[in-house]
């Protein structure tokens, strides 16, 4: 018997589960998450193993983990990063970092430059690249920055002059030196695409001590497995190409949680809605995977363009507070949190929250004491839960017919199991953890966002060429090449440009390839 | 005249989206492009075309071509400027200021760049006072000026300069050019003396978006909603008056010729609670119909603004569930004329429908609320 194990860390708990091969569940434990994160992470891979376990039977644990969305937010342990642009004359009249909030240029210092280069829509170059300019950029900064972000005009259509530059940066600074190119990272729009590269170069150096210390805890449990982090679509990526795409891991929880709500309830198409502690998330889910968002999505105070699952997340959860004023009742957004079984009135406690009522609803039975709500108040709060997650749902769904909805995280209590808008409401087992299920159940995918010329080549040879990156891509974040296949292809042609140009978005995902195996 | 902050270019990027009626481009861009240039240059003077000498050459500027290219290869910064020195050229004289082609959108953004990187002023008027889609869609077209001599840059240096017979002819030439720069140029267009500024143009439109976003953005009593009719109602335009409030069921686009056309229906909500609304959209929202009666059409403003925050949604973010309001901005009368109605009137966009203005649709909320003194007319008949 062979086992996985996965891990989720949330913003109030961290949640690990042990599945065996055929995806059953043996054992699974929700833990608070710490500070350092590290920790709670490290105690939650003790509880879920405890004693008796094999570790030797483990052959993978999965690492859903908020090392990299923690560091921006709160602007720690970044990396000094190298930005340069490909791209002048052309961008001059917006310079790099303009909008971002001024403690988070200055925790990555600020350092920016724009060189000649850089294509039109089409692929032809707007001028050639200015070499000596990047030498001369990499020369001034070489004993300041850890990692540099290279961003090209139009790079979505052709990436010569970002791979140029990549080769330039290394005979300058060291093979070592990470480079990010935003032809890897993001979609058209530079200044997007380009806060989402820099971002993911100052990440580098945090993915790096992350997977050191737990690689370093796995040992200290004598775990020998394979090591993988979660990332935003849901499914999973080796080590190093986590350590080249940090930026990739900072929406992993709830995609995890769309995943696992998926297998849970068998669902392929419909809403997931995983109610928290704080916050209720309703995401899509599409042909088994996460939707993701079509619009830009800001991270720490920046605005970026790269691939994100769509959610609306609302000020809801069991931890939330219930008031009452004048008459009108409200719930959260504040929450009482991790403290929930010292506050809560189910527990004793002095303030009303969102669990109490659901405790009155009849929809859970725990807690040390009645909370002893008025009906009222009850039926104000009820109502007031419900409309706001039937109004989500319905700007979640792309059309007016009824979905199918799955509830989990360990808030659902809150939910009754009929919603408008819902043709059912499922509340699988083990919704407490569907997260961390999520993160052990998940493929390794590939993808591809680009421009490619009609014009230059017939369709079906862009669709062929396309798919076969999208494979590739996959197969070098560790799929199994045998098991790859193609998820999700959407095909949009750009307005106002002539030339035949579209944008071809594929993703490929596949099983996990076996440790040992060669591609 | 007034000083020009970033802060003011903050305020006219959700403003101008709000004239833009669901058009025009994001003015993002153009604003973070400005910001940078005042940040290098200082702040940009805005003068009421009343404070023009009648004799000054001003000369207006703006980016024509495709969005998308901007959004990805962001301008040099001086392209704008390349196309007004070389029309300067033309006239051997000195360019007194610049000024915005379209209030709605991105282009209500450009000038400032302009302004701040020459320390010219700009003048607070348009030639749209919307957004609209082509070249002769400006006042000055209709009431005479010439769009020509005009000259359109790249980023590159590239400048092609225009003599064409008619302002129409001028925007296929400069468009077929335009694409053959990129699919992005930078545009200095009707050239035209302080007089013709006074007598043809829409005054005060740029100052208004700002006042737009002001209030949206920071609502004095905390309503954007009635933030945004007590501005409006201090205008040239007339108070918003509110058509509709409703929920995306249903959004249909595609691309003709390079313009994004298609409908968007929404089920009432509220008031409006088994009503629907269907707004008509050739890149702008150009007509209303409530349960298939017109209650809005072009030139008038149809706006629809997100219900809690009043943001304005461009018809691209238009998707199924989002909760709107729309609201009907009356146009100026300088826009209602039978000779501009003939350029952007509903017929020009291809819809066999009369235009009756919305003081004249609405006249019971109209006396109630008062309209602007050059528009009592509407009301006494």
């Amino acid at each position: 018997m062979s086992y996985r194990i996965g891990i989720d860390v949330g913003g109030t708990n961290t949640d690990a589960v042990v599945l065996d091969e055929s995806d059953r569940l043996i054992a699974k434990t929700k833990t608070p998450t710490t500070e350092d994160v590290t920790g709670g992470i490290v105690t939650a891979l003790e509880e879920v193993l405890g004693d008796e376990f094999d570790r030797t039977a483990v052959e993978s644990v999965m690492l859903g983990t908020t090392h990299c969305t923690n560091a921006v937010t709160e602007r720690r342990n970044l990396n000094q990063v190298g930005v340069i642009r490909v791209g002048a004359p052309a961008t001059l009249a917006i310079r790099p970092l303009l909008e971002w909030p001024d403690d988070l240029v200055g925790a990555i210092g600020g350092h920016t430059t724009i060189v000649e280069g850089g294509h039109e829509f089409d692929g032809e170059p707007i001028t050639d690249l200015d070499e000596t300019a990047v030498r001369e950029f990499c020369r001034e900064k070489a004993d300041v920055v850890d990692s540099v972000a290279v961003t090209s005009v139009f790079s979505p259509v052709r990436d010569d002059h970002e791979r140029r530059v990549a080769e330039l940066v290394r005979e300058e600074l060291g093979e070592e030196i990470p480079v990010s190119l935003s032809s890897e990272i993001g979609s058209v729009g530079l200044l997007e695409r380009e806060n989402a590269t820099v971002l993911n170069a100052a990440l580098t150096g945090v993915i790096r001590e992350a997977s050191t210390a737990f690689r370093t805890a796995m040992d200290r449990h004598d775990l020998d497995a394979q090591f993988y982090f979660g990332q935003n679509d849901g499914t999973l990526m080796g080590v190093d190409y986590a350590e080249r795409y940090p930026i990739f891991t900072v929406a992993c929880g709830p995609a995890n949680s769309i995943r696992g709500a998926a297998y849970l309830s068998g669902l392929r198409d419909g809403i997931i809605i995983d109610v928290g502690g704080t916050t209720t998330d309703v995401g899509a889910l599409s042909d088994g995977f996460p939707r993701e968002s079509a619009v830009a999505v800001e991270i720490g105070g920046v605005k970026t363009n790269f691939r994100m699952p769509d959610l609306i997340s609302i000020g809801l959860g069991g931890g939330s507070i219930v008031r009452e004023e004048d008459g009108d009742v409200s719930v959260g957004p504040d929450s009482v949190g991790y403290e929930l079984e010292s506050e809560a009135r189910c527990f004793g406690g002095s303030v009303t929250t969102a669990t109490d009522v659901a405790i009155e609803l009849g929809r859970a039975s725990f807690g040390t004491t009645d909370p002893e709500l008025r009906d009222e108040l009850v039926a104000a709060v009820s109502d007031d839960i419900v409309e706001r997650v039937e109004r989500t749902i319905d700007e979640m769904k792309t059309s007016a017919g009824d979905v199918p909805v799955a509830v989990v995280g360990g808030g659902s209590i809150l939910l009754p199991t009929e919603l408008t808008g819902a043709s059912e409401v499922d509340k699988p087992d083990h919704y407490d953890v569907a997260n961390a299920i999520g993160a052990a159940i998940a493929q390794v995918s590939g993808h591809v966002d680009r421009v490619f010329s009609l014009d230059d080549q017939p369709r079906e040879e862009a669709l062929a060429e396309a798919k076969r990156l999208a494979r590739q891509d996959a197969v070098e974040a560790g799929a199994d090449p045998d098991t790859v296949e193609i998820v999700d292809l959407e095909e949009v042609p750009l307005s106002y440009l002539p030339g035949n140009a579209v944008r071809l978005r594929v993703q490929a995902a596949g099983d996990l390839r076996v440790e040992g195996e060669e591609t | 005249m007034r000083e020009v902050t970033t802060e003011d270019m903050e305020n006219l990027s959700v403003g101008a989206a709000v004239l833009g009626t669901g058009g025009g481009g994001d003015p993002h861009v153009g604003k973070l492009m400005a910001q940078q240039a005042i940040e290098e240059y200082g702040p940009v003077t805005m003068l009421d075309p009343e404070e023009v000498p009648d004799d000054a050459l001003v000369i207006p500027s703006a980016m024509m071509g495709a969005p998308t290219v901007i959004l990805e290869k962001l301008p040099e910064g001086r392209e704008a400027i390349r196309s007004l020195e070389r029309l300067a050229e033309e006239f051997d004289r000195e360019v007194f200021a610049t000024m915005p082609i379209e209030c709605g959108g991105m282009n209500s953004t450009i000038p400032f760049t302009v302004a701040a990187r020459t320390d010219l002023p700009l003048v607070d008027a348009d030639g749209m006072g919307r957004a609209f889609p082509e070249l002769h869609h400006e006042t000055w077209n209709v009431y005479g000026v010439d769009g020509t001599p005009a000259v359109i840059s790249d980023e590159q240096g590239d400048v092609s300069l225009f003599e064409t017979g008619s302002n129409r002819v001028l925007e296929s030439f400069a468009r077929a050019v335009t694409i053959e720069m990129g699919g992005a140029s930078f545009l200095c267009d009707y050239p035209m003396s302080g007089t013709q500024v006074k007598e043809t143009s829409i005054p005060n439109t740029i100052s208004l978006g700002m006042e737009i976003g002001a209030a949206i953005r920071d609502p004095p009593e905390g309503d954007p909603i009635r933030a945004l009719q007590r501005v409006t109602a201090d205008s040239n335009y007339g108070r918003a008056i509110e058509l509709f409030e409703g929920k995306i069921v249903d959004v249909q686009r595609r691309t003709e010729g390079g313009f994004a056309v298609g409908h968007v229906d929404m089920d009432g909500l509220n008031e409006d609670d088994g009503s629907r609304l269907r707004i008509e959209i050739q890149n702008e929202n150009l007509i209303a119909r409530l349960d298939g009666d017109v209650i809005a059409t072009v030139p008038d403003l149809i706006v629809v603004l997100e219900r809690e925050t009043g943001r304005p949604v461009t018809t691209e973010a238009l998707r199924y569930g989002y909760r709107v309001r729309v609201f009907g901005i009356p146009t100026p009368e300088i826009m209602r004329t039978s000779d501009a109605l003939d350029v952007w009137g509903p017929g020009y966009f291809g819809y066999d429908v009369e235009y009756t203005e919305l003081e004249r649709r609405y006249p019971d909320f109209y006396r109630e609320h008062g309209v602007p003194a050059e528009k009592r007319h509407l009301l006494s008949e």
